[in-house]
């Protein structure tokens, strides 16, 4: 057309064409990310959600000795078991069989990081999910029941793929689960009510 | 006798009225004639051969009765176990939609496992076909995750149950696991929430991906053009016309015989549908007719029958992170295929006695591990999991080593073909 400038290639400064096109993809991708924050967001639990995950509360007094009951803490059942000397006395002398018996790779709040993997030994407090794939471990606190071995202590037993733990939780040998059932954070309000999902690291509840 | 060449796609007849409109508007008959007319299949395919356009049948079967299922499912904790008894008996032919759905699931799997058998037993992922194997694959992996997520909908005791199993798995993967877990759940726990986005992606998401991903596999197709029994390239011997001498079109030579392969499957799909639709808790398993309980775990924790041999290899090994992980490496290891592979021709017929039988070792360890899945995880059953699952793995990781030095008959330069007396 009349009055363009025609300019041959060798005129173009491509090395500007080149950082140019380069900043503005750069810019766009950065873009992109950022707008797929909200989205990616919206997946993680809603307000709702985080309310209903509250701590909740436990009358200890009804509980008597070697029971077991299972309130529900964020959708999951939390085994509560009022152990007696008898089931205490099982913990000591099976160490050679567990995997973790000192809880090293165990996930549990500090105070529970002990052979009775609890505040106070008479409470075991447990989330009642089984480690390996999530199944509820059974409740099997006699010792040497015929299906589980003449050298069953008592503890749990996941039906779905066959995890043993013993009354404290702690995962025996030969289990497909690696790690120790976990442990909620819980406290005690006076001597006769036990809280589950607050303590002192989470005065307001459980992150 | 040599069989007659069939001609090539007929020259079109100069068109009139409203064809010659569209015809100038929309490149319709250049599409049909790339797709079908002038699309050169081998000539001697077999019975292997059905399962592609098989798949594509079913894509629509699950695409149309999936539609119709959205219109009465009703997503949610309270409402998706009721909603699907609503379908099973009151809504008019509602059981009929429901159970050509679950069956079509299952007979999914059923095609696709025959479809990747084939390309395992003709060589055909092997060059020049390498992406077509992969973008397949890709649809295989887009297909588990669509049935996974399908298999939840109905919130039974086993969706809640799976969910929760399959999710956890995540939980396995080292620093990130459990705030992914919670992600992926939005919950504390499997609930309405997850119920509700795996709703979003079984409709909505995941079927687009697999539409797409048909799509990119059929472009490729027709780039390389179909392998066959023989493994013979009949690009490289090409007549007069231009067209391979070992090729006739797809249209209507292939059309038309599939046609046939579609009618005898949806016979065998009615008689599942009408006589066996749970197929002996096959397709549909005893504990989905409860409704979910999370504080009840079925007896026996299992999955649908075409995960199974993942899930016999996730339980056979004691350490839970590397059992996942040999269960994600049994999948991926088929993307890896085509780079295993060193042996020089494709097809097992010219191949020799160590890629056979590496092959038939492999197809047995397959299904024995997705029987062994449906059993218990105790005692034998756990030991020879173990055994079938080194057959497995051994498939894959000493193919470099044994398709090379294995014995390979000549390849010849034509397929074989006999025409019909």
């Amino acid at each position: 057309m009349a009055g363009d400038v025609l300019i041959d290639d060798s005129q173009v400064d491509k090395s500007r064409r080149v950082f140019l096109t380069a900043a503005t993809a750069t810019t766009g991708a950065i873009g992109v990310a950022l707008a797929m924050v909200p989205f990616v967001a919206s997946w993680l639990p809603s307000e709702r959600a985080r309310a209903f995950g509250a701590p909740t509360s436990l009358d200890l007094t009804k509980l008597e000795p070697g029971q077991m009951v299972v309130p529900i803490w964020r959708k999951q059942p939390i085994y509560v078991v009022r152990r007696t000397p008898q089931m205490l006395a099982t913990l000591t002398n099976h160490d050679d069989r567990l995997k973790d018996p000192t809880s090293a790779n165990s996930d549990q709040p500090p105070y529970a990081k002990n052979v009775d993997r609890a505040r106070k030994p008479e409470f075991l407090v447990l989330i009642g999910i089984c480690t390996h794939l999530g199944c509820l471990p059974k409740a099997r606190f006699e010792a040497a029941i015929p299906e589980l071995g003449a050298d069953w202590p008592g503890g749990f037993f996941c039906p779905c793929h066959g995890s043993r733990f013993d009354l404290s939780g702690r995962v025996f040998d030969g289990s497909p689960a690696s790690v120790n059932l976990r442990v909620p954070p819980y406290t005690f309000e006076g001597e006769e009510t036990l809280v589950i999902g607050i303590d002192n690291a989470n005065p307001k509840g459980a992150a | 006798m040599t069989p007659a060449i069939p001609p090539a796609a007929p020259p079109a007849k100069p068109a009139r009225g409203i064809v010659a409109w569209l015809y100038k508007r929309f490149p319709i008959q250049e599409f049909l004639s790339e797709q079908l007319t002038g699309y050169y299949a081998p000539k001697n395919f077999n019975i292997w051969y059905f399962f592609g356009s098989l798949a594509l049948v079913v894509l629509v079967l699950q695409i149309v009765t999936g539609i119709f299922l959205t219109m009465f499912y009703k997503p949610g904790e309270a409402t998706s176990f009721d909603s699907i008894e609503f379908i099973m008996r009151e809504v008019q032919w509602g059981w009929l939609i429901r159970y050509l759905h679950s069956s079509g699931a299952s007979l999914f799997f059923i095609v696709v496992y025959l479809h990747m058998f084939r390309a395992m037993l003709y060589g055909s992922y092997k060059t020049p076909r390498e992406l077509l194997w992969l973008i397949g694959m890709l649809v295989y992996l887009a297909l588990m995750a669509e049935a996974f997520f399908g298999y939840v909908l109905p919130w039974g005791n086993m969706s809640f149950w799976g969910a929760q199993v399959i999710v956890n798995l995540f939980g396995t993967i080292p620093v990130i696991g459990a705030g992914l877990v919670e992600w992926i759940r939005g919950d504390y726990g499997i609930a309405d929430a997850t119920l509700n986005r795996f709703f979003a992606l079984h409709v909505a998401a995941v079927p687009l991906a697999i539409l797409l991903l048909v799509m990119l596999h059929l472009v490729a197709l027709r780039r390389t053009g179909s392998n066959n029994p023989d493994g013979i390239e009949i690009k490289a011997r090409v007549g007069a016309d231009g067209h391979p001498l070992d090729g006739i079109p797809f249209h209507p030579y292939y059309t038309v015989k599939d046609i046939v392969g579609v009618a005898v499957m949806l016979v065998m799909l009615a008689i599942v549908v009408f006589f066996v639709p749970s197929f002996g808790g096959l397709f549909l398993e005893g504990p989905n007719f409860e409704p979910a309980n999370p504080l009840s775990t079925p007896e026996h924790i299992a999955p649908v029958w075409y995960f199974t041999p993942y899930y016999a290899i996730l339980r056979a090994v004691p350490d839970q992170r590397l059992g996942a992980l040999l269960m994600f490496l049994a999948v991926a290891l088929f993307l890896v295929l085509p780079w295993l592979d060193r042996s020089p021709v494709k097809s097992m017929r010219y191949r020799g006695p160590l890629s056979r039988t590496a092959l038939a070792l492999f197809a047995i360890a397959f299904v024995t591990l997705g029987y062994l899945g449906l059993q218990p995880a105790e005692g034998r059953y756990v030991i020879m999991a173990r055994i079938f699952a080194v057959i497995y793995f051994g498939y894959f990781l000493l193919m470099p080593w044994y398709s090379k030095i294995d014995k390979v008959k000549p390849v010849p330069e034509r397929v074989t073909f006999h025409a019909h007396g």
